[in-house]
């Protein structure tokens, strides 16, 4: 069934907890982002492109498997606005879709080496699938 | 609420003292497999200093991140069932994987704070009584600062680390965000170089310590980490380091990777445990001296 972008911006919304009414625009979220240059849409976008329902453009989005969590966006931000809970809510938008996880469980075994911890791929499943 | 208060100069926190020498431990599933040293070196230091470490009995995987929808609470049960069981013991809840201690730590917070999170946790798992985030998490290096204190453990160190130039890697999940993890300043924290300095060796400050390394993005994208890890550890040689060290396997699997072993990356716990001259414990076996 298809689902209107005015009513993601609503999951969106609900899922975050998010309130995209409080960021003053100084784009300290994205100067501070360490993969910033992985990312086709930066963490300040998020936040006005889910404020003015323009969710399309950010399902496709690779940011949404570029970014790191690493919560500088989140310490850095004035306004406390929480971008980093942003992305994740559109990232579960899109992997609780059936049959649109990020990662499977049979690519696992090609990605692994002797030294990988265990950290590494349970961070990635809770990441990139559902 | 939590109460928080002075008790003939201890402070009290739900029902462990903050100078409780005995801790319930959360190990997580990475220190009992490829981060054995972090595990077995903090256990045999622990030892050495006079605390004791009961581990969780049945403890699950944490997740490792934190989940940060508002509408989930099967990614933080396992948590909440460990802040339990120590809250039974009446034992803060000891933790030593910065991943472990950030999802736990927040997840606390969430029981705390947000009724809503609460509610549906309790409501699901059914205990006698309700619980709303009463344990306290500690993370290894707090109870070193805070409970055994730096320089009681200076005191205790038999093989100090003279000379030495050791450079801390903090990266993010100890830090940030600061008003819920509360362990230090996020952009000039000091545990580490006060831990560094108390085993006799020479801290080294440099500007990408509080940098991710990358993290989990390792698994499908290793030329982005690549290019953050070259940038941690050429700062950290700029100033003059000799090692690293990072109290998460994670970093230090990045930092390793990338490194090219250029620079030595160790657990904090493997070098305490070396000043403490800390010998075996059971379950494992320490590289001391």
């Amino acid at each position: 069934m298809q689902v209107s972008e005015r009513e993601m911006a609503k999951s969106i919304l609900r899922i975050s907890g998010v309130d995209t009414k409080k960021c003053m625009k100084c784009g300290k979220c994205s100067g501070a982002c360490p993969a910033f240059g992985s990312m086709d849409i930066h963490p300040h976008q998020f936040v006005s492109m889910v404020e003015e329902g323009n969710i399309g453009a950010l399902l496709e989005s690779k940011s949404l498997w570029n970014c790191l969590s690493c919560f500088a966006c989140v310490e850095r931000c004035p306004r406390n606005v929480e971008p980093a809970r942003l992305i994740e809510a559109v990232r579960l938008i899109v992997i609780r879709r059936q049959g649109a996880n990020h990662l499977k469980p049979e690519e696992i075994p090609g990605l692994l080496d002797a030294d990988l911890p265990q950290q590494a791929i349970a961070s990635a499943f809770r990441k990139y699938s559902k | 609420m939590r109460k928080c208060l002075k008790d003939g100069g201890r402070i009290r926190c739900g029902q462990h003292r903050i100078d409780d020498m005995e801790f319930c431990y959360y190990p997580g599933c990475t220190l009992k497999t490829k981060a054995k040293d972090l595990d077995t070196c903090a256990r045999s230091a622990a030892q050495a200093l006079g605390v004791t470490m009961t581990e969780v009995p049945d403890w699950q995987c944490c997740g490792a991140v934190y989940p940060m929808a508002r509408d989930e609470i099967a990614t933080r049960l396992a948590s909440v069932r460990a802040l339990r069981c120590a809250g039974e013991r009446r034992q803060s809840l000891l933790t030593l994987c910065s991943a472990c201690h950030h999802v736990i730590k927040r997840v606390n917070h969430d029981m705390h704070t947000d009724a809503d999170i609460r509610a549906k946790v309790n409501n699901y798992m059914r205990p006698d009584t309700e619980y709303a985030g009463e344990t306290r998490v500690v993370h290894y290096l707090e109870m070193l600062r805070d409970t055994v204190g730096f320089d009681e453990l200076r005191k205790k160190v038999k093989a100090p680390l003279t000379g030495k130039k050791i450079a801390a890697y903090y990266g993010c999940l100890l830090l940030r965000p600061s008003a819920v993890m509360q362990l230090d300043d996020p952009e000039n924290p000091t545990i580490m170089e006060d831990l560094i300095r108390s085993m006799g060796a020479q801290p080294v400050v440099y500007p990408y310590r509080n940098e991710c390394c990358g993290g989990y993005i390792t698994i499908e994208n290793n030329a982005v980490v690549a290019e953050m890890c070259k940038n941690i550890l050429d700062s950290a040689v700029e100033k003059g380091a000799e090692a690293i060290i990072t109290a998460c396997p994670l970093c230090l699997y990045n930092l390793k990777k990338n490194g090219k072993h250029a620079l030595p990356v160790y657990y904090f716990t493997e070098l305490l445990a070396q000043a403490l001259e800390a010998g075996a414990v059971e379950g494992g076996t320490v590289r001391a001296g």
